[in-house]
């Protein structure tokens, strides 16, 4: 009898938890459908019409000629041109990132290592600050500190370590590096803060000095926080367009202008549109990769 | 008795005005199942992070096996913990966390995976050694804890609570397994539990500490049947406490006025407070005419009774209402008594202690 009751609940079991977890699912798709529509007009869309558009012939004004179809703006991604510009801003992304998670980690450790939760908010609001105003204020700000008055480029020029920096790669940099810091210091923060610090002990406990318990136990766990604050900042900085425009010169040409360029005064939108998935799939080559090394650790 | 760890004077204040321990000196002998036993937050688990090297005294010595390292940072200490929480590493399996501590003292490779082998087979885990902590359950967890420490031979184990976190049928296995291994290696165990069963059932000799103080050490025995103090008294297992004042001819005279002899080291007047176990009480009829003339006697009523299997215990009253707890064990030999019957008490004159209040 009783095994008899057992076999019917466990033949009955499965079925009606597949109903329950396809009702459970219908219940989140409704939840998310909002944000689906959204997603798929104004993101997914867009994407579809830029990688048509980057097949298409170019009429005189730049537009895409829909209907008339080459292969011409793929080959040209080719040119020399176009790979200086590409290596450019995969090596100023990729300086970035380092020097965000260089600058960063301490940093984060630091603010994450206070013991008053008070002294530890007013340190991340002290890092959200610069959020409230404007990003192109900022940068104009940069413009001024790098001129051949600003200050940055008068301590320079008093210590003789630099001279004015505006309009070149090192201009870039600083900016982009500006700009972005926040994007690494708060998810490594949040990373560090959630550390168990009993395993940091142990690791003492167990004949490691600061550094190699460190390096064997703060760092591997933390990397969750590096991953999320790196992809924050490479990514950004990939295409970066206000930076680099505002700071840069014609001699460092990011991918982000180069691909307002050929929207504006190039007038190529095809061309201009397979730089743009270009720069997509090298985001999400970087992306993968990354996940895919970090991940080994986590 | 070489001293395993000296403990001098040592205290240790958090700012200016916490004093997580207060001026303990302790000697614990090599070999010793040593236990710190107390409420949470008295002080042991500081006792212990200073031993580690987690924490540095404010003042005072630590020395292990004569050698001094009040100061010492943890990682050049010959002792090794065994964390409340277990603190394995996540990142790491069972055999990297074992051989963490080998690693980081560059023992030779061939060595380590010897001894590593030979610790995860000690503590039962053979087969495991690819697995991630969290995919052990509480008790295996506890296991490699056991292993990280003992692979690395220290002269003196350090536990921190190590059982709290798991359930009664597994703490009392693990209590066994506890005390096998320590008699099987042969090293000192400081043991921190605020569970005084485990305190007395495991351990060599007991320190009772309340409020960063030191109370009192000694054998489990002494410690649950000479208590110094009410804290100690009442803290190790359960206990009554009568009011009394010492007569001039060593006796002590109760608040009802009834005389009875324990054992004292108060001076006459001293007011005093007895402390009795349950188990050391029995109950007799009115008119019993066997009470054993050793045993003092008190009038008074039975006021609860409850039934615990194992034994049963009954609340009365003495005539000046102080309420007795009295544990009868559950055997034929013993009368059943009902609430309201008027009955006499007794307990043996060495059962009893009285202490000065």
């Amino acid at each position: 009898m009783t095994l008899l009751d057992d076999r019917t609940s466990e033949e009955a079991n499965p079925e009606l938890e597949k109903k329950a977890e396809r009702a459970e699912s219908w219940r989140g798709f409704f939840v998310a459908l909002p944000t689906y529509v959204f997603l798929v007009l104004f993101f997914v869309l867009p994407l579809i019409i830029i990688a048509v558009i980057s097949f298409a012939e170019r009429s005189r004004t730049g537009k895409p000629i829909l209907g008339e179809w080459t292969l011409e703006w793929w080959i040209k991604l080719g040119d020399p041109l176009v790979r200086s510009v590409t290596f450019r801003s995969i090596w100023l992304a990729f300086l970035n990132t380092a020097f965000s998670l260089l600058l960063g980690y301490p940093f984060a450790y630091w603010i994450a290592t206070r013991k008053k939760a008070m002294t530890r908010n007013f340190l991340l609001v002290l890092v959200l600050i610069p959020f409230w105003s404007n990003f192109l204020v900022r940068t104009y700000a940069w413009r001024t500190l790098l001129d051949s008055n600003g200050m940055i480029t008068k301590i320079g020029e008093a210590t003789g370590l630099w001279g004015k920096m505006l309009f070149t790669e090192p201009a870039v940099f600083l900016g982009l590096l500006y700009g972005y810091l926040p994007f690494m210091v708060l998810p490594l923060y949040a990373a560090i803060e959630h550390l168990d610090w009993n395993l940091v002990e142990a690791a003492r406990d167990l004949y490691a000095g600061a550094w190699k318990a460190f390096r064997k136990v703060t760092l591997p766990l933390s990397m969750p926080g590096i991953i999320a604050g790196s992809i924050l900042v490479f990514i950004p900085s990939l295409g970066a367009y206000v930076t680099p425009d505002l700071l840069g010169g014609s001699k460092t040409t990011l991918l982000g202008n180069y691909i307002v360029t050929q929207f504006k005064s190039g007038r190529n939108w095809p061309f201009g549109a397979a730089l743009s998935v270009t720069i997509l799939v090298i985001m999400m080559i970087a992306t993968v990769i990354y996940f895919k090394k970090g991940g080994k650790t986590l | 008795m070489a001293a395993a760890v000296s403990i001098r004077g040592v205290t240790k204040r958090f700012g200016t005005d916490v004093t997580a321990v207060s001026n303990v000196t302790l000697d614990i002998v090599d070999g010793e199942f040593f236990s710190l036993l107390g409420p949470s937050g008295c002080g042991k688990t500081t006792m212990l992070r200073m031993i580690a090297g987690l924490e540095f005294p404010t003042e005072g010595s630590i020395q292990i096996f004569g050698e001094e390292l009040a100061l010492r940072p943890p990682n050049k200490r010959p002792v090794n913990t065994v964390f409340q929480s277990y603190a394995l590493f996540p990142h790491m399996n069972v055999e990297k966390n074992v051989s963490f501590g080998l690693e980081m003292r560059k023992v030779d490779k061939a060595e380590i995976g010897e001894r590593v082998a030979e610790a995860i087979e000690a503590v039962h885990l053979k087969g495991m050694e690819k697995r991630k902590p969290s995919q052990l359950s509480g008790g295996q967890q506890q296991r490699v804890a056991l292993a990280r420490a003992l692979v690395n031979r220290p002269k003196v184990l350090l536990l921190d609570e190590p059982l709290g976190a798991l359930d009664l049928k597994l703490r009392q296995a693990m209590q066994m397994e506890l005390k096998d291994i320590q008699s099987e290696v042969g090293i000192t165990f400081i043991y921190v539990t605020h569970d005084q069963e485990e305190a007395l059932t495991m351990s060599n000799r007991i320190g009772v500490m309340n409020f960063g103080n030191l109370l009192q050490v000694g054998t489990p025995e002494e410690i649950y049947e000479r208590p110094v103090n009410r804290f100690v008294a009442d803290f190790i297992g359960e206990t009554n406490f009568i009011k009394g004042t010492v007569t001039d001819d060593g006796a002590i005279r109760l608040t009802n006025g009834s005389v009875v002899h324990v054992r004292t080291d108060a001076p006459s007047g001293a007011d005093v407070t007895i402390t009795l176990r349950p188990e050391k009480l029995r109950i007799h009829a009115l008119d019993a005419d066997d009470i054993n003339p050793a045993r003092n006697q008190l009038p008074s009523t039975v006021t609860r009774r409850l039934y615990y299997g194992e034994s049963i215990y009954y609340e009365v009253a003495i005539s000046d209402g102080t309420l007795l707890d009295v544990r009868h064990e559950n055997i034929p030999s013993l009368r059943r008594w009902d609430v309201g019957d008027e009955v006499i008490i007794s307990f043996h004159r060495d059962a009893g202690e009285a202490l000065l209040s």
